[in-house]
């Protein structure tokens, strides 16, 4: 799909003792002494309280905000260093609420990135056919339809297919399925979990929800007050004795150790 | 004779000159709208960008909307340049009146953006540019015509008073009735002033909810 330079760079991130700080009445640390490898074709999610600094460091990633200290690699270069629009259409980002453009329809918004790297028409045209299939929505019902027109889960999932729509090797999701109703919402993290190992990319996924990071993660990073406070497999991770894991694994009401 | 007969039949004997005087008026009004626009919405998008001249700007606009009518264009006449008497001052005038709901929708429109759109089209490589063009400012649109149209109906109405400093139009019936004592005459300037206000809201009206597809 995407011409790749025989020399591709991997598709990593890195932190190397990252901090973050805003200054406001006092000087306020928002992520503090992060180093944190992200391997290519991975998926990393980031656990944590609301607050305890996740989306902070997911727009560390793409530049939407610059470190105060320490660097940020991203293929092996800094954020500081890449141009930041460059860099961000190279990295597919998904939020909460979809944030899709409410004046385009499914088709527009899918075709958004390729439309401004300035693919050819036909060739974004059958892309988003393609991409929308992904995501399982039929491109002839849904293509021409605005984001109004439709359901949560239906919006998240187009959400998911804009992403994609490019061929980034890195996706960045801020709790993409937050906001719907359970039933919907566990429909889309299997989906999603299947999609993503066959998709092979660099993914960093914020959640607040230990089953979800269970389901989706190959390792999960637990966050508490901006500070990386664990670091584990799935597997090992409902077996490590902190008080913040604990927190987390009790609020799934299984017994600390049992299948999720 | 009843009143409105006396009204009737003068509408009848001076209709060539009340459409000239419409015209004039339309012309006014038209004329000052497009130098609004001009001014308003560009500088709603300046200063979206820059809160420090926010409230300076949205300040200024208010102050002149302040002011009385009829005392604006008094202050402007012994101002060279722009002052005088004629369309121009009274053009200039209508310029500030329209000014501040044009600006205000335009900053309203312009920041009233759900932040997970704007968030989502930066995260997706959108330069400044291309986020105000193709994002903000279509979403913006239904809001800065809604802008545009208060703007025009105050307009319609202000310039009746832009006979005053000999700038012709509707008003110049309606002083001279004022002064003699004639309601024929000052219907005469006031219906056709109401029927373009009703008539331009209506227009506008249909363009603002055909903008709203979304």
């Amino acid at each position: 799909m995407n011409t790749k330079t025989p020399l591709a760079p991997k598709n990593t991130i890195e932190f190397r003792g990252v901090s973050f700080h805003i200054n406001d009445i006092l000087t306020r640390a928002i992520v503090c002494g992060i180093s944190l490898e992200i391997p290519q074709g991975k998926t990393l999610v980031l656990l944590g309280r609301s607050g305890s600094g996740k989306t902070t460091l997911l727009k560390l990633m793409n530049g939407m905000l610059l470190p105060t200290k320490g660097e940020i690699f991203v293929q092996d270069r800094s954020t500081a260093a890449w141009d930041p629009i460059r860099l961000r259409r190279g990295i597919g980002y998904v939020i909460q609420d979809a944030g899709l453009f409410p004046h385009f329809t499914v088709a527009e918004n899918v075709g958004l990135v390729p439309s401004l790297e300035r693919w050819e028409a036909s060739r974004t045209a059958a892309r988003v056919d393609e991409m929308l299939q992904l995501v399982g929505l039929d491109p002839r019902e849904f293509s021409h339809r605005r984001p109004r027109e439709l359901s949560g889960g239906q919006r998240q999932r187009v959400g998911v297919a804009r992403a994609l729509a490019a061929d980034p090797p890195i996706l960045l999701m801020d709790e993409p399925f937050g906001a719907l109703d359970p039933v919907t919402r566990a429909e889309l993290q299997r989906e999603f979990s299947a999609l993503a190992r066959r998709l092979g990319k660099t993914i960093v996924f914020v959640t607040h929800d230990l089953r979800e990071a269970l389901l989706l993660a190959s390792r999960i990073v637990l966050l508490e007050a901006g500070r990386i406070v664990a670091s584990a497999t799935p597997q090992e991770f409902l077996r490590l004795d902190h008080t913040e894991v604990r927190a987390f694994t009790s609020s799934l009401a299984i017994t600390p150790g049992a299948p999720a | 004779m009843s009143p409105p007969m006396t009204t009737w039949s003068f509408f009848a004997d001076h209709r060539a000159e009340i459409l000239s005087a419409m015209l004039d008026h339309l012309m006014l009004v038209v004329v000052a709208m497009i130098i609004a626009i001009l001014i308003g919405v560009p500088l709603g998008m300046f200063i979206v960008q820059r809160p420090a001249l926010r409230t300076l700007a949205l300040g200024i606009a208010s102050i002149f909307q302040t002011i009385p009518s009829l005392a604006l264009f008094g202050f402007l006449i012994p101002i060279p340049f722009i002052g005088g008497i004629g369309k121009r001052t009274a053009i200039v005038a209508l310029v500030f009146y329209a000014l501040l709901p044009i600006l205000r929708n335009t900053y309203v429109g312009l920041t009233g953006i759900d932040p997970a759109v704007l968030e989502s089209a930066e995260a997706m490589g959108m330069t400044r540019a291309q986020i105000l063009f193709r994002v903000r400012l279509p979403l913006a649109l239904a809001v800065i015509l809604a802008g545009i149209r208060t703007a025009t109906i105050i307009t319609i109405g202000v310039a009746t008073i832009a006979a005053a400093i000999g700038a012709g139009g509707l008003g110049t019936f309606i002083f001279r009735g004022v002064a003699l004592v004639s309601d024929a005459l000052i219907l005469a300037g006031a219906i056709p002033a109401a029927l373009l206000a009703l008539l331009a809201d209506f227009l506008l009206g249909l363009l603002e909810r055909r903008l709203k597809v979304f």
